[in-house]
């Protein structure tokens, strides 16, 4: 479980973030919203140690990782799969090689064994025969999916997804959504998501945060969010008229 | 005062080298690969640079003697104390240091500002210990083997330009190199060698480590890294010929 308590973070005096208190729903699809620059993508970072809070608690299962020495975050970060804005995968290293790459490092089982591992989670994010291509070679989603089967490889307990959907086109994006949503249900992970994308946070978010400049403007699930009273939360929902019309059609059923 | 901001940082990712390898077969591996990419595919310049190194500095150095009254075996003497003093280790390393400086601080820049260095922070890797350690190791290993290569082929250079163009014959050549020679220049040599290899990898790899922004700044970074282990090679190379001469 992931509680984050009273985080602030600034960069050269200008706060970033201010005073960030959120519990995660595990196992859930948790998401943190909000328009670009709000400090999402910052937040994601402290949560998994790339950046040191200037003040307030970040527990896993009651243990403050901002606490942690190097050793300690790194048992926690086993537990811990990311997947990357731009995918992160090693340019040098084909896509086997890069699923692989945790198991070799963490996991002295046999190569055969690893191996069907990796193979296991390629096909479950619906990859099959690009194994010895490399991310060059290969799509914005299909790198995307190699990202989450390198997030999942090692069973986390945690996936954190950094606009899982950034740059990719609307049909993609949904496929790429489900994924994340099935992954979670059926390894029973806890997975924070950030977007802005309106769509992704209706299809999967079970818990949704709003993040307005830096401070957390709301939180509630997905079936208050279209019926809001916050003002600022309404502008960022109702940013595109599709939704505004899906309120108005349901609130005369 | 940022000088001393750089120096503090740099000791500080220096220190993060020492950890205790995750995987040392895996270590191993990127270590066996880094040899390849630093020592192996380095031979080829090499070899020219110091065939002509030698060469030039034979026909250059007869041109300086033209008085007959200093015996021609002198020439082998000059060219080849030149070659194992200095130009051998420094020359070598200077191209060294703009084939392999910019290769590492692009790659180490590349994936800083890709956030494959947080990929693998995020995985529990050490990432300056498996990105930089087997690079500074695999320089230390293949660059001073290289500096012995370009020596004997510069010495062999000058022994083939000279006998070729008349200048001195293969035994004169020879019969000087031996008159001179001094088993510590080798020492010196090679502890030259070694200090370059460690400032070339460890400057490069500290101005990949820490770019910031996009492939506009992972160019500048490797730029710098060239400029740096430049200026670096050349102020060591006086530093250890007054500590050590
Ligand atoms: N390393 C840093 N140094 C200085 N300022 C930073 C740094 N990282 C982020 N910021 C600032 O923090 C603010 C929040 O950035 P963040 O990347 O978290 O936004 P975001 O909500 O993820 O936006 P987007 O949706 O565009 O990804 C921005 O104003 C940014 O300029
Ligand atoms: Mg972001």
């Amino acid at each position: 479980m992931i509680e984050i308590k009273n985080i602030r973070k600034a960069f050269s005096g200008r706060p970033v973030l201010n005073d960030i208190s959120i519990n995660l729903l595990p196992g859930k699809v948790n998401m943190i919203i909000g328009a670009s620059g709000s400090g999402k993508s910052v937040l994601m970072k402290l949560m998994v140690g790339l950046q040191q809070p200037d003040g307030g608690q970040i527990l896993y299962d009651g243990a403050d990782f901002v606490q942690m020495n190097r050793q300690e975050k790194s048992e926690v970060r086993r537990e811990i799969g990311m997947l990357f804005q731009n995918s992160a995968l090693f340019d040098s290293l084909t896509v086997e090689e890069n699923v692989l790459f945790p198991l070799k490092m963490f996991n002295p089982q046999s190569k055969a064994e690893n191996l069907k591992r990796v193979n296991f989670c390629l096909e479950r994010v619906g990859l099959t025969n690009t194994n010895h291509l490399f991310p060059a070679e290969i799509s914005g989603g299909m790198k995307k999916r190699v990202g989450i089967a390198r997030a999942i490889v090692l069973n986390p307990k945690y996936l954190f997804c950094d606009e899982p959907n950034s740059g990719l086109d609307p049909l993609t994006s949904i496929l790429i959504d489900e994924l994340i949503r099935e992954i979670t249900t059926e390894f029973n992970i806890t997975t924070i998501v950030n977007s802005h994308d309106m769509n992704s946070v209706m299809e999967i978010g079970d818990k949704i945060v709003y993040i307005y400049k830096g401070n957390k403007e709301w939180e509630g699930d997905k079936k208050d969010i279209l019926f809001t009273d916050n003002e600022r939360l309404n502008q960022f929902v109702f940013a595109t008229n599709f939704l505004k019309q899906f309120r108005e059609k349901s609130r005369n059923l | 005062m940022r000088i001393f901001f750089h120096f503090g940082r740099y000791l500080l990712l220096l220190r993060q080298l020492f950890k205790k390898p995750e995987n040392y077969q895996m270590y191993r591996q990127e270590l066996f690969r880094q040899m390849v990419a630093i020592g192996i595919n380095s031979l080829g310049i090499v070899m020219i640079i110091s065939v002509f190194m030698g060469a030039v500095t034979t026909v250059q150095t007869a041109y300086q003697l033209v008085s007959g009254l200093v015996s021609r075996t002198i020439i082998g003497a000059i060219v080849s104390d030149s070659s194992i003093l200095e130009l051998g280790p420094t020359i070598t390393s200077l191209v060294l240091a703009g084939k392999i400086g910019s290769s590492i601080s692009s790659e180490i820049g590349t994936m800083r500002v890709t956030e494959q260095i947080d990929a693998l922070e995020i995985m529990g890797v050490n990432a300056p210990g498996y990105l930089i350690s087997p690079k500074i190791l695999a320089a230390i290993i293949t660059i001073p083997m290289l500096i012995v290569l370009a020596i004997s082929l510069s010495i062999g250079g000058g022994i083939f330009v000279g006998d070729l163009t008349g200048i001195l014959s293969a035994q004169q050549f020879i019969e000087g190199a031996r008159s001179s020679f001094l088993p510590f220049n080798v020492f010196f040599s090679l502890t030259k060698a070694f200090t370059f290899a460690f400032i070339i990898s460890s400057v490069s790899a500290y101005q990949g480590y820490y770019t910031t922004g996009g492939s506009l700044e992972v160019g500048q970074a490797s730029t710098r890294a060239v400029v740096y282990s430049c200026i670096l090679i050349l102020l060591s190379d006086y530093l250890l010929a007054q500590l050590l001469l």
